[in-house]
């Protein structure tokens, strides 16, 4: 029952693990970006989980409620989710910069290239 | 009136002036546009510092809503330090970025880049200002976010991949100290740093304490770049523009140092992480190792700008491992290289500006012989080569001194040993370049002229200030000392 009842701290366990592998193993740009968003929203999930009060409703004042969920992290998550799209937009930008600079995207591909230099 | 809201307008000046820049749509415009938000910025952190210095630390609650509710923002003596660290360094690098930025950047980006640099200090301020954990979080994304913009302005084509690299790396870091708070929150449910630091102490012995302390660690660390986490900065350092290098150099992981002390001494207190938790043992062994290794790596570089940012993850070495002695001498050496460091920095990387303004590179080759040509700009190297190495009368000495006193005081002889055998390596990385300049000879058909006065002179106000505070030490070595006592005194 322990192990049942983390199951979303599992979620993301797992989803920070393979986002952080993507990050390292792949050497296309694009998925490395990828890789940075599941990495992300692993945490993003972390916090939305640590705000659930078990037994709470969804944080709006109702009758008959009394026990409310922490929304606390829910609003600095939504903070969380603005900047890991400011991320991912620059991420892009630049990827498509280089693609324009080097002519491809893959990692050991522009290495050779500045090495030739 | 307005000496109240003196905290919220060291963010809010340059934060509101960035978009203003981008509206300008011209690059004097906007340029003139970030002179005065820095200038003003630098006025409100000494007037910071001498209230915080008069009348001891403030605390200002945004918007009327008290903490541990609503943010806070609270400037102790260490946090008015670090603040006026970065706007001094941002006005004085501003008069030098309108001609330096102008011949690297193309003219249409320029407002772009001015808005970038200007939510970059603002980023920069903010996170020494905060006392709200999460707060420190959205900065760091701030100045963080526009750093990758401005790396990647530069003008070769290495910059893109250079800022794409930071950006990866940047943002695991960033992350990993969002995982750090929210465990903490977990914990402890507040995000408050006093607050934190009144809970925490019940809590140590679990498990998920531990871990937040480590994620915040190695996420600060990668801000840093302390050694093994350092790969993205020598990169983003060489192929940034010339005025971006200063202000990175001068205080992106000065910042991050800062952030380290705030966690560590303020949130989690140092007889958690020192005593119980025994992380001397890990920051000692990788700061010598960061030290010795990445001043043997700048020896062999032959892009400058690259030596000098291998030099850079050296120095972070020397101020991580004053952290690490978690002593008030090694607190206070730590501090003291933070602001020194800056200075001697900033002078070489504007110099080194001044080279690539004139001779279009910054390699050894391209700098053989140009002594003779570029008197000033060599001059003011020299200088900050000296103050790098730990010659006396320079800002360097003073730090290394307090650093072996602070050594030798834990009885630690072999460490002050090693500061020392640190040293002699920058005096190898130095004095290359310093051959090439003075003792080559220089390409027969070369014309290169003295850089203008308008880059020359903010080099030679930094060269200054290394000479100054290098023999006037009541200013920093005071301050620092009084900050280190406050921080191993636990919340000021």
């Amino acid at each position: 029952m322990e192990l049942l009842g983390l199951f979303n701290y599992w979620i993301v366990v797992f989803l920070m693990m393979a986002g952080f592998y993507v990050v390292i193993a792949r050497g296309n740009m694009v998925k490395k970006v990828i890789g940075l968003n599941l990495f992300q929203t692993s945490v993003f999930i972390l916090y939305i989980t640590l705000g659930k009060v078990s037994g709470g409703a969804a944080p709006i004042i109702r009758e008959g409620v009394e026990v409310y969920s922490n929304p606390l992290p829910h609003v600095l998550i939504l903070t969380a989710i603005v900047v890991g799209v400011a991320t991912t937009a620059l991420a892009l930008a630049l990827v498509v910069r280089i693609k324009e600079a080097y002519g491809t995207i893959e990692e050991d591909e522009i290495h050779r290239q500045d090495e030739s230099l | 009136m307005i000496a109240d809201q003196l905290p919220i307008l060291q963010v809010v000046i340059p934060l509101l002036a960035a978009p203003l820049c981008l509206l300008a749509r011209d690059g004097r415009l906007a340029w003139a546009l970030s002179q005065a938000a820095a200038l003003a910025a630098l006025a409100v952190s000494v007037a910071l510092l001498l209230t915080v210095q008069a009348d001891g630390p403030i605390s200002y609650a945004i918007g009327g809503w008290a903490a541990p509710y609503g943010i806070e923002y609270r400037i102790d003596l260490l946090a008015a330090y670090v603040l006026l660290l970065i706007s001094f360094i941002g006005a004085v690098a501003l008069p030098y970025a309108a001609r330096s930025a102008a011949a690297e950047v193309d003219a249409p980006r320029l407002p772009f880049f001015y808005s970038a640099w200007l939510l970059c200090v603002a980023g920069l301020l903010g996170i020494t200002a905060t006392g709200d954990a999460f707060n420190l979080f959205v900065f760091l994304e701030i100045s963080s976010l526009s750093t990758y913009i401005l790396v990647g302005l530069g003008r070769d084509r290495r910059a893109l991949t250079a800022a794409y690299q930071y950006l990866i790396m940047g943002t695991i870091g960033a992350t990993f100290i969002l995982i750090g708070v929210g465990l903490l929150y977990m914990m402890t449910g507040t995000l408050n740093m006093a607050d934190l630091a009144e809970r925490l102490p019940a809590l140590t012995g679990t498990r998920t304490v531990r871990a937040a302390l480590a994620f915040l660690c190695v996420g600060i660390s990668l801000k840093l770049a302390l050694f093994p986490l350092h790969l993205w900065l020598p990169n983003a350092y060489a192929y940034a523009p010339s005025v971006v290098s200063v202000l990175l150099a001068a205080t992106a992981t000065k910042v991050a140092a800062y952030v380290l002390l705030r966690f560590v001494f303020t949130v989690f207190g140092a007889e958690f992480v020192f005593g119980a938790m025994r992380f001397d043992t890990v920051l000692l062994p990788l700061a010598l190792v960061a030290v010795f290794s990445a001043s043997a790596t700048a020896i062999f570089q032959d892009n400058v700008k690259r030596l000098f940012a291998y030099s850079s993850v050296a120095q972070i070495g020397y101020v991580v491992l004053g952290i690490s002695l978690a002593t008030p001498l090694g607190l206070t050496a730590a501090i003291l290289h933070l602001f020194n460091h800056a200075l001697m920095k900033g002078a070489l990387f504007m110099a080194l500006g001044c080279v690539a303004y004139r001779a279009g590179a910054v390699n050894l080759d391209a700098m053989a012989g140009l002594a003779k040509r570029m008197p000033w700009t060599f001059a003011a190297i020299v200088a900050g080569g000296l103050s790098l190495v730990g010659v006396p009368l320079t800002v360097g000495f003073i730090s290394k001194w307090y650093l072996v006193q602070a050594a030798l005081e834990d009885g630690m002889w072999w460490v002050a040993a090693l500061v020392l055998a640190g040293s002699l390596l920058a005096v190898i990385y130095v004095w290359r370049v310093v051959e090439a300049g003075y003792l080559r000879a220089p390409a027969a058909d070369t014309v290169v002229r003295e850089a203008p006065l308008s880059l020359i002179a903010p080099t030679w106000i930094l060269v200054a200030a290394n000479v100054y505070f290098g023999v006037n030490t009541d200013l920093t070595a005071g301050l620092a000392g009084r900050a280190a006592a406050l921080l191993m005194g636990g919340v000021p």
